[in-house]
């Protein structure tokens, strides 16, 4: 089912599963069914999967693949196509969906005043846009439970700042490009900030130690702090 | 127990780092120079996971409140025992009310000492690794302070015997040969292979990655070391989704000046990455400071991994050696 995927080495102990296609369900859905046949498969000495928008990061032991004549990654490449070529359709949806409370504007949200300029609406427009639509986390990366979430009204796109901000509050969730997303944790950044939430993403102490996974839903309420 | 007299610029608790975390897009952080940390635990006869502290160009003083079997493997920070020159790479005895201090860089960057039992903080998520980004692991997910203190765990039976041979005869003790060690060198020469998208770049980009010579410069830390030198570009545009990225991926942004990406390094990457530093030579750049002059070399996969399994097994076998030496 996923047998056009290329295989290449990303270092020496890591390689690149590139399934094609662009930030889009249906490549999603390709991501998940290989995340989740690799996953189940547990092939020997690997310790890491890291699914992204088109592509799949395995991390392994080299020591672990050794054959006479071949060189481990050719002989994990062959594992994991093996893998692939098996897959089964994508897991029906985590099933999970989150409601984010956000507030809106003012201090929690000192960039909807320039997105709202930028997209050529109101305030309150971009709070409606941005509440109406059901997001899928795509995948979890740059920071500790970080969501990269599909699904933003390309309405409401809008450019990244055109220099960081040194310090971002947690819970702050923007929009940069065609992305939305919400900072776990306080950090420098560059997506437009429109709201913020109270919401933990990332917890040391849980098991998983992050809210959200790869599959999830998210849909963003509104509420007033007043 | 040790306490710390002074914390020095950036002392942190380090392991290997931690495993199974990066889908939840913590980092893996652990020592930046792994083979020097595993080298400095199996001297003293611990585990190679056992948790070290990195010290990073200006060192700590460190009193330690009882006898403790300890090594200093990596970078020649000036480290001293009661006021004695310590040598690296070798088991050292320490006593209550030792004195380790360390002056400053004579060469390399970063310095592991390990003592036997490991530095005893409550593992997060399965690791003892300082991860300074999220603010876990290590001794409260930060680097040390002045009036910290350090417990160490139970010394291994294999340590024992190390102390107890070398305190009685320094002589006995065994040191870490030459040949061990990473090829370390002040213009290192660090082996690479191609990237994911190698290719996109121009082929003037690619012959300079090869020929030239890239300066460190002082904004590297432990997420990345950051080159400057000929700029790289890119053939053509090309719009890349963002795609995970691994220790020693070289990164190229539109300032075309590459990123190398060490310990800390983020998950996930927007830039091009047009070649990969083989994990045997990561230690090389671990120990390059700023103003340093790195050249690249590209070999095969082949050729990496053959390196990294030798590696594996030169580093069994030389804690094989140990236990036998001092059975």
């Amino acid at each position: 089912m996923l047998s056009g995927a290329r295989v290449v080495p990303l270092g020496d102990a890591s390689l690149l599963i590139d399934l094609g296609g662009g930030i889009d369900a249906t490549t999603h859905g390709r991501v998940r069914a290989a995340f989740s046949a690799l996953s189940a498969a547990a092939l020997a000495g690997v310790h890491e999967i890291i699914p992204a928008y088109t592509s799949v990061a395995v991390q392994y032991e080299p020591s672990m693949h050794v054959r006479g004549g071949t060189a481990p990654f050719d002989e994990i490449r062959r594992l994991v196509l093996d893998v692939l070529a098996n897959a089964g359709e994508a897991p029906a949806e985590s099933g999970r969906i989150f409601e984010i409370p956000v507030n809106y504007g003012g201090e929690a949200g000192p960039d909807l005043e320039y997105v709202a300029r930028h997209t050529k609406r109101s305030a309150a427009d971009v709070v409606a846009l941005h509440a109406a639509a059901e997001y899928t986390v795509y995948m979890i990366g740059f920071a500790p439970g970080f969501p990269y979430l599909g699904g933003l009204s390309p309405e409401l796109a809008t450019p990244r700042r055109a220099s960081p901000r040194q310090s971002v509050p947690a819970g702050s969730v923007g929009i940069a490009g065609a992305q939305t997303g919400i900072y776990p944790l306080e950090t420098p950044g560059g997506w437009q900030i429109i709201g913020r939430t109270t919401e933990r993403l990332f917890d040391p102490e849980s098991d998983p130690p992050t809210l959200l996974r790869l599959g999830d839903r998210v849909r963003f309420v509104p509420v007033s702090t007043s | 127990m040790i306490r710390v007299a002074r914390a020095g610029l950036l002392t942190t608790v380090q392991d290997t780092g931690r495993r199974g975390v990066q889908q939840h897009g913590l980092v893996a952080a652990g020592a930046m120079d792994s083979a020097a940390h595993r080298i400095a635990n199996l001297l003293v006869g611990n585990a190679p996971a056992a948790a070290t502290l990195e010290c990073t160009m200006i060192g700590p003083i460190l009193e330690f409140a009882g006898d403790a079997l300890l090594a200093i493997a990596g970078a020649d920070l000036g480290a001293t025992l009661d006021d004695r020159k310590a040598p690296l790479w070798r088991p050292l005895v320490a006593h209550r009310g030792t004195v380790l201090a360390m002056s400053g860089p004579r060469s390399g960057c970063r310095a592991y000492v390990a003592i036997a039992g490991g530095i005893d903080v409550a593992p997060v998520l399965g690791s003892r690794a300082t991860d300074l980004i999220a603010c876990i692991g290590g001794l409260d997910g930060r680097k040390l302070r002045p009036d910290d203190t350090l417990g160490v765990g139970a010394p291994a039976e294999l340590s024992e015997r190390i102390r107890a041979a070398i305190d009685t005869a320094p002589g006995r003790a065994r040191s870490a040969g030459r040949s061990l060690l990473p090829a370390y060198m002040s213009e290192p020469i660090v082996r690479v292979v191609r990237g994911p998208e190698h290719d996109r770049f121009s082929k003037t980009s690619c012959e300079r990655l090869r020929d030239s010579a890239f300066e460190v410069t002082p904004q590297s830390n432990r997420m990345g070391i950051r080159l400057v030198g000929a700029a790289l570009s890119l053939a053509g545009p090309y719009d890349l989704f963002s795609s995970p990225v691994t220790a020693g991926t070289i990164q190229v942004p539109p300032s075309g000046e590459p990123i190398v990406l060490m310990a800390d390094h983020q998950t996930i990457g927007g830039y091009p990455r047009i070649a990969n530093v083989i994990s045997v030579d990561l230690p090389l750049l671990a120990q390059a400071p700023p103003g340093a002059h790195v050249r690249f070399r590209e070999v095969s996969i082949a050729e990496a991994q053959s390196l990294y399994v030798a590696r594996e097994r030169d580093l069994r076998i030389f804690g094989d050696s140990l236990r036998f030496h001092y059975s």
